[in-house]
């Protein structure tokens, strides 16, 4: 009964969309990316509110959209829960979740209401109106309604598809790691393809089984969080998850295998990633390093050649925030400069600031190559 | 009191609410969701029998009303009764000055509808019909009743348009505000001012009314 969801949208207008993927039952697919770069009408797409002008979405099988078929958001099973939930005012949390289950035989509908709504812990607050519920009971009440529609009755855990466009952006951040827990513990019983937007990387790092960097309507890079956050395609991707390590360097032959050539130093490369660059001598690449991938040599213990990839440059700024400080390094023929962390600790006992020398290793297998841009 | 005369507009507004809110409904809804060329337009025609001078709407109207006008005779010849000097041509003319009473507010009420409430609607399955009923008109109630309220008594005070149109017929046209100005004219001041009474209590009861039900639904949606 549950099957995949497949999507291919392209449009020029209102906002230019070029993206393909899947989703099988079961995964949470994230599609991340900076505002306005496509997330939600790709959402909106799905869930039938808007029509792409070609491209197909095709779900457990059914043709949703594409070679002139477009079927309208009733006849998808689509449970959308809304960036500000959307309830309706003047019906309870009982009734909102009810409205979503006109397919459910009238007999079982008051039953199967009442188990999303104790699945998502909302049990005793039926009565409720949206305005006598905080916003945490709201988002739940709006998941419940969309489990509802999406998965049907309790004994089917399968059939349509589980959209979420922001669902935790209108909450304190104290409740939105509550409910992040308890969609992670939910999905798990879900037996359908569950698409989350969201411009939090740490959400899709902790909820997605996948991600899609989307930027302005092109999907540039799909894969697992791991890979799309340390390992990115190209630049770009880079850049979108934020990652600011990313200079240019050199492949050259050194001891009889490629080493990176940068600001000077030759830097030796744990992994190549496959693709279609040939990483070959001579070439130039772009690389990347996240700041957990650079260690602060301990002053009163220089280097001497022992350490793996040692740089040396200027301190630009420490910046203490909390037990970690963010340091800025000026690495001499690099305009660009390398940041870290370091604790807090360690910066106060050696007197670390600006204007002072610090060394650090870039570790081998945290250096990440990409083509050059 | 002529009680014929307080029957007649009772029949009258309550005709004219009961006809014109559906249409209402039906002209407001794409007037608040939808952008077509030459919007302004429609908007500022519903507004303009509120903005007229009754005698020129009444005027106007008994041209279109009468035997040989384009409404006149078209009535005529489907039902083979007159427009002018009739309860019909009462009812006719009602309904058009009371658009903008009964238009503007249920429009707004509709424009206050978050698209997502209906988008929400139509992903939990309801069709357009049911997201009308279960959603949209649960949610402008408010801007409905007042529209009802407006209307209702807006026609049982009309005097310039029912005179022009309607003129001064006992049972049939003589509304009651008309039957004012009639005892005026006779001298009867005490039978005026009882019918100008009941008018004032008629009004200030439904806007009080309308005020107690439009804030128990604020309290329920909010």
């Amino acid at each position: 009964m549950g099957g995949a969801l497949e999507v291919e949208l392209r449009q020029q207008t209102p906002i230019p969309l070029d993206c393909a993927f899947d989703c099988a039952p079961g995964e949470l697919l994230a599609l991340v990316g900076p505002s306005g770069s496509g997330k939600t009408t790709v959402l909106r797409c799905i869930a039938g509110l808007h029509s792409a002008t070609e491209g197909s979405i095709r779900c457990g099988g059914a043709n949703w959209f594409g070679t002139g078929v477009s079927l309208p958001p009733q006849q998808r099973r689509v449970g959308f829960v809304f960036q500000n939930y959307s309830l309706l005012p003047h019906l309870s949390a009982f009734d909102n979740v009810m409205m979503a289950l006109g397919d459910v035989s009238p007999a079982s509908r008051a039953e199967t209401a009442r188990h999303w709504l104790a699945r998502v812990h909302l049990d005793g607050l039926d009565g409720r109106r949206p305005a006598q519920l905080s916003g945490g009971q709201q988002q739940r009440v709006a998941l419940a309604r969309a489990l509802a529609r999406a998965a049907g009755g309790p004994a089917a855990l399968a059939g349509g598809v589980l959209l979420m466009d922001e669902p935790f952006s209108a909450v304190d951040q104290v409740t939105r790691r509550k409910l992040r827990a308890e969609l992670a513990r939910l999905r798990q019983e879900l037996a359908i393809p569950i698409v989350l937007v969201t411009h939090d990387l740490d959400e899709a790092r902790q909820l997605a089984d996948r991600m899609v960097v989307l930027h302005r309507g092109k999907a540039l890079q799909t894969g697992s969080p791991e890979d799309v956050l340390l390992r990115p395609c190209s630049p770009a991707v880079a850049r979108l998850v934020g990652l600011t390590n990313l200079f240019q360097g050199t492949l050259i032959e050194g001891d009889g295998k490629t080493c990176l050539e940068w600001a000077g130093c030759r830097l030796t490369i744990a992994d190549f990633p496959s693709g279609a660059a040939g990483w070959a001598p001579g070439e130039q690449v772009n690389w990347v390093i996240p700041p957990e991938g650079v260690l602060l040599h301990r002053p009163d213990h220089p280097s001497r050649g022992e350490a793996e990839n040692p740089v040396t440059g200027t301190i630009i700024e420490a910046l203490r925030m909390g037990s970690f400080t963010q340091l800025t390094l000026s690495i001499p023929g690099e305009a660009q400069p390398l940041a870290f962390q370091a604790s807090s600790h360690t910066i106060q006992r050696n007197k670390l600031g600006p204007g002072q020398t610090a060394s650090v290793t870039l570790l081998a297998e945290r250096i990440h190559l990409m083509p050059k841009e | 009191m002529d009680w014929t005369a307080l029957s007649l507009s009772l029949q009258l507004a309550l005709l004219t609410t009961l006809l014109l809110l559906p249409a209402a409904v039906l002209v407001a809804r794409p007037l608040a969701w939808t952008v077509f060329p030459g919007k302004g337009l429609v908007d500022a025609l519903v507004v303009l029998p509120l903005l007229l001078p009754p005698t020129v709407l009444g005027f106007y109207l008994l041209g279109v009303f009468a035997p040989q006008g384009v409404l006149g005779s078209a009535w005529l010849a489907l039902t083979g009764r007159s427009l002018v000097f009739s309860f019909d041509g009462l009812l006719a003319a009602s309904l058009l000055v009371n658009i903008p009473f009964a238009v503007q507010p249920v429009q707004r009420a509709f424009e206050a509808i978050p698209r997502e409430a209906r988008e929400a609607a139509w992903c939990c399955g309801l069709s357009n019909w049911q997201t009308l009923w279960r959603v949209e008109l649960p949610l402008a109630w408010p801007g409905l009743a007042s529209a009802m309220v407006l209307t209702f008594v807006h026609t049982l005070g009309e005097f310039g348009v029912v005179l022009m149109v309607g003129g001064n017929l006992d049972g049939a046209t003589r509304t009651l505000s008309i039957a004012i100005y009639d005892r005026v004219q006779a001298f009867d001041d005490s039978g005026a001012a009882r019918m100008s009474l009941l008018l004032v209590l008629i009004a200030f009861a439904a806007v009080a009314s309308l005020h107690f039900f439009t804030r128990k639904v604020g309290r329920r949606g909010n």
